[in-house]
């Protein structure tokens, strides 16, 4: 019986509640929510330590045992999420105190947040299919009032595209589950994973397992991506952030868990789609990403190429490269919170997003221009930054698995990311200035802190990538080898 | 201004409106191990307080039910977590519900469950939302 697993979930949700009374003040509702991050971030250290010693914890709600009731899991996998969807959330709160608006701060903003967190984290956690369902519905519908808080008509316009697409997908995957309950008379992951292994992946396993490739992809933006540049560039940019840094990273997540778990007896079908589909992302994500010259757009592409490296970790799925691609899961969580966070600073203090309208921020904002700087040359994955461990282990497992055309997509999509990021660097950082001193909108306090924050953790996981190793391959261990993960379910 | 002739709808109101409000009761109570329960108690429920809408107007029932309906909520939802939490105190996995016998004056022994403070939770969690969404609906001009 471990009830801290729930705390990741649970304390987010108590949060949110407890903040519906206190509508009206701000400063409270900012400390709290803050606090609340704070204090799932540590329990979430804590717990990924104790999966070291102890092996994989597990929860069963009420006291009814797997496969008969609801259950947490947390192996290394999940926890690694969690740990750093609680951190890079406080830190886009930190963010969120001074660019918000106490107009969005009234209308429940943070209880929603909390409420966000609560659904990723419980998606990260859970052990049972339709709970994670359950998760992602909770995940979505605090989602669906973010993306249109404060009421702007081009929010509502891309809210409605958003919702429409949701709703869709969270109906095939309801089909999804009823077709594998149906064909397996089990809901429990491990214990559907047991009995896929004794029929046989049949056919129609497999055409299950690629209705669900069509759920998550959805959510995840892999190749059915065609919403997430215009949903992702309507809310305010502390809510983009959020966005960007966590809602994708629910998709990608089941989307490992499902196709190394349950659905990994036929690669030839499933991991060949995926990686088509990853290989097709790559390019129109690349293509999409310096096609724009809105700076809201360019961010959101990347966020697609991205997903696309991802699963070119999961298609490939040697050793090295489910090592690679969670670390570079972590990375770009961190990264893309912090690249939507400085798209939302430049938006914020030159009142454009058109980059050929601004000019020379570096002479105005010196530490602001460099930290954009790092976070290009992370995302390109330069060394010692974090992005470049998990770019490197990626290919590494690219080339020993003969896949040499992910291989030059994966690393052509880097040049494609560093040279639509330089373009903004060029035409907003450098040249002449375009504001006059007089003019200057002065830098708020949270914006730079959390912008430093975030820059350091860039540092601390590029050069740290040491002390992450120990849990990265345990929990790609635990993903290549799931009789751990059924052990731990079923027979503890 | 011509006056309504709601005289029939007014005098079953006064009757029906009543009877529902004991059926939700009752439905509420006997939720958690017969047919029944917080969701469908709490839609009884509000279908009874619409009905005096209808039947009385907005301000004579807000005269009778001095509640703003948007505040349960919370206060469900708080519940309905709470009774989860509880567990927590006592060292039980997350979502351990009990229950016991305990014996009243009047109404003999009872059975009490803790499943039916969740209920409770819920119940006014779907009060709060329905009669928020509706009235929302109703005043929007």
């Amino acid at each position: 019986m471990n009830n801290i697993i729930a705390a990741p979930m649970i304390i987010p949700i108590l949060i949110g509640i407890l903040l519906i009374f206190f509508r009206r003040f701000t400063l409270l509702q900012r400390w709290v929510s803050f606090g609340g991050m704070a204090a799932s971030a540590f329990i979430s250290i804590y717990i990924l330590n104790q999966i070291q010693s102890q092996g994989i914890m597990r929860l069963d709600f009420g006291g009814w045992e797997p496969p008969f009731g609801i259950l947490f899991v947390a192996d290394s996998f999940s926890m690694l999420l969690v740990t750093t969807t609680s951190i890079v959330t406080a830190v886009c709160l930190l963010y969120g105190f001074s660019s918000i608006g106490e107009k969005r701060e009234k209308m429940f903003f943070y209880s929603f947040v909390n409420f966000l967190v609560a659904g990723v984290n419980g998606s990260f956690l859970t052990g049972d299919l339709f709970n994670l369902y359950v998760n992602f519905e909770i995940m979505l519908l605090a989602s669906y009032v973010l993306i249109a808080i404060g009421g702007e008509k081009r929010q509502f316009r891309e809210s409605i595209k958003y919702v429409a697409i949701n709703v869709l997908s969270s109906f095939f995957f309801l089909i999804a589950i009823a077709y594998l309950y149906g064909t397996l008379g089990t809901l429990n992951m491990a214990h559907i994973s047991v009995r896929v292994a004794e029929v046989g992946q049949t056919p129609i396993l497999t055409v299950i397992g690629v209705v669900f490739l069509l759920v998550f992809s959805l959510k995840a933006g892999l190749l059915l991506y065609y919403w997430l540049p215009g949903s992702y560039s309507a809310p305010p940019s502390m809510i983009a952030a959020l966005f960007g840094a966590l809602l994708t990273k629910v998709g990608i997540y089941a989307m490992f868990r499902v196709f190394t778990l349950i659905f990994y007896h036929e690669p030839e079908v499933t991991h060949t789609l995926i990686g088509v589909m990853a290989a097709l992302t790559l390019i129109g994500g690349s293509l999409g990403a310096i096609a724009f010259k809105d700076i809201r757009q360019i961010v959101s592409y990347n966020v697609v190429i991205a997903v696309g490296f991802i699963l070119v970790g999961l298609a490939v799925a040697t050793p090295s490269a489910i090592e690679g691609a969670i670390y570079y899961l972590i990375h770009d969580m961190v990264v893309k919170a912090l690249l939507f966070i400085l798209a939302g600073m430049m938006m914020a203090v030159t009142g454009t997003a058109q980059i050929n309208r601004m000019s020379g921020l570096i002479r105005n904002y010196p530490a602001f221009g460099w930290m954009f700087f790092i976070a290009m040359l992370a995302l390109a994955g330069v060394p010692p930054l974090s992005g470049f461990i998990g770019k490197m282990l990626v290919g590494q497992g690219a080339v020993e698995a003969g896949s040499y055309i992910l291989v030059a997509l994966a690393f052509i999509s880097s040049i494609f990311v560093l040279y639509s990021l330089l373009r903004v660097f060029l035409n907003c950082f450098w040249g002449e200035t375009i504001i006059e001193v007089e003019e200057k909108v002065p830098m708020k306090k949270g914006w730079l802190i959390s912008c430093a924050l975030l820059t350091l953790m860039i540092f601390g996981l590029g050069l740290g990538a040491e002390a992450l190793a120990g849990y990265v391959s345990s929990a790609a261990n635990t993903l290549l080898n799931p009789e751990i993960y059924i052990d731990a379910v079923l027979n503890d | 201004m011509y006056k309504t002739n709601d005289l029939i709808l007014r005098t079953t109101t006064s009757l029906i409106a009543f009877m529902m409000l004991g059926f939700a009761i009752y439905l509420l109570i006997a939720g958690h191990n017969a047919p029944g329960g917080g969701f469908v108690g709490g839609l009884l429920t509000a279908g009874a307080v619409l009905l005096m809408y209808m039947a009385y107007g907005t301000e004579a029932v807000e005269k009778m039910i001095p509640i703003n309906f948007t505040t349960l909520v919370p206060i469900g939802l708080a519940v309905a977590v709470g009774t989860g939490v509880g567990s927590f105190i006592f060292n039980q996995p997350f979502l351990s519900h009990t229950f016991g016998y305990f014996t009243f004056p009047i109404f003999g022994e009872i059975e009490l469950a803790t499943a039916m403070l969740f209920d409770v939770g819920v119940y006014l969690t779907v009060v709060g939302v329905v009669m928020t969404i509706i009235l929302t609906i109703a005043n929007d001009r």
